[in-house]
């Protein structure tokens, strides 16, 4: 029987974190909890609009539902406003700001 | 209540209902043709401003892209209409667009109803309904939360009748 061998841990490096300028910042669609939409209109349109799974889906209804917003979406601002606009559409109260 | 059949989204409307479907989507769409007043908490909710804390900027953003989301809104409550028998009661067959239609016009006319009946996070309809019966059982108000509930339910079945979403 060969023991194992103790695997060899190499001392990390602590990478120096560079902060990232405001002005190269991605953006982020925000959706806001309110009291009317209901919990499974809010799920299909994130999985119609976004394409995103019935589970990832839910999860970010949820995250509105019980923190009160959730980052649905992020990247460009332009595409942030494309995205807001269009839960305006759908009837959810989005916004847009910085990451 | 919707349900489904075939590929389509199917339901029997009584003649009330069919009055006070058509009654909701023309009040919608009278909402949003009769020069949008946007001091209105309804007009507030159904084109909230893109950046909270820049006016400016959600003015901006406003001007360009306002026009459409109110056109897409006039013609989501338009299918409505347009589905619904002219009067008494009748079948509405939906296909995957019409329904999509139904579904966002529905909620547009929650938002709107919700925001005049003040309902918040913590509001129980039951109750609301019940205290509004108590005080007045003729008045508008109970006619208003009985429509609220019942959009509620017929969007909740709508919403069922659909295909998965793959």
């Amino acid at each position: 029987m060969v023991g194992m061998a103790l695997p060899q841990v190499a001392p990390v490096e602590t990478p120096e974190i560079e902060e990232v300028p405001a002005a190269d910042r991605p953006w982020v669609t925000i959706v806001w909890d309110d009291p009317v939409n209901l919990m499974s209109y809010v799920t299909w349109v994130f999985q119609k609009l976004f394409g995103y799974s019935k589970e990832k889906a839910e999860q970010l209804m949820m995250d509105v539902h019980t923190k009160g917003k959730a980052v649905v979406s992020s990247g460009a601002r332009e595409r942030m406003e494309m995205d807001a606009n269009q839960l305006h559409g759908y009837g959810l109260w989005a916004t847009v700001d910085r990451a | 209540m919707f349900r489904r059949s075939g590929g389509h989204c199917v339901a029997t409307f009584a003649h009330d209902e069919v009055r006070v479907l058509r009654k909701v989507a023309g009040e919608v769409v009278g909402l949003l043709t009769d020069g949008m007043d946007h001091t209105d908490p309804v007009v507030t909710r159904l084109f909230p401003d893109i950046y909270p804390d820049r006016p400016e900027d959600s003015q901006e953003f406003r001007l360009y892209t306002e026009g459409d989301l109110k056109t897409g809104k006039i013609d989501q409550a338009g299918a409505i209409l347009a589905a619904l028998p002219d009067e008494g009661e009748g079948e509405v067959r939906l296909d995957g667009e019409a329904a999509e239609a139904w579904l966002r016009a529905i909620n547009d006319a929650r938002l709107a109803m919700g925001t005049r009946l003040d309902i918040q996070a913590d509001t129980d309809l039951a109750d609301e309904l019940d205290d509004a019966v108590l005080h007045d059982p003729g008045s508008s108000r109970v006619f208003q939360l009985s429509v609220y509930a019942y959009l509620g339910y017929l969007q909740e079945s709508l919403l069922n009748a659909l295909p998965e979403i793959k």
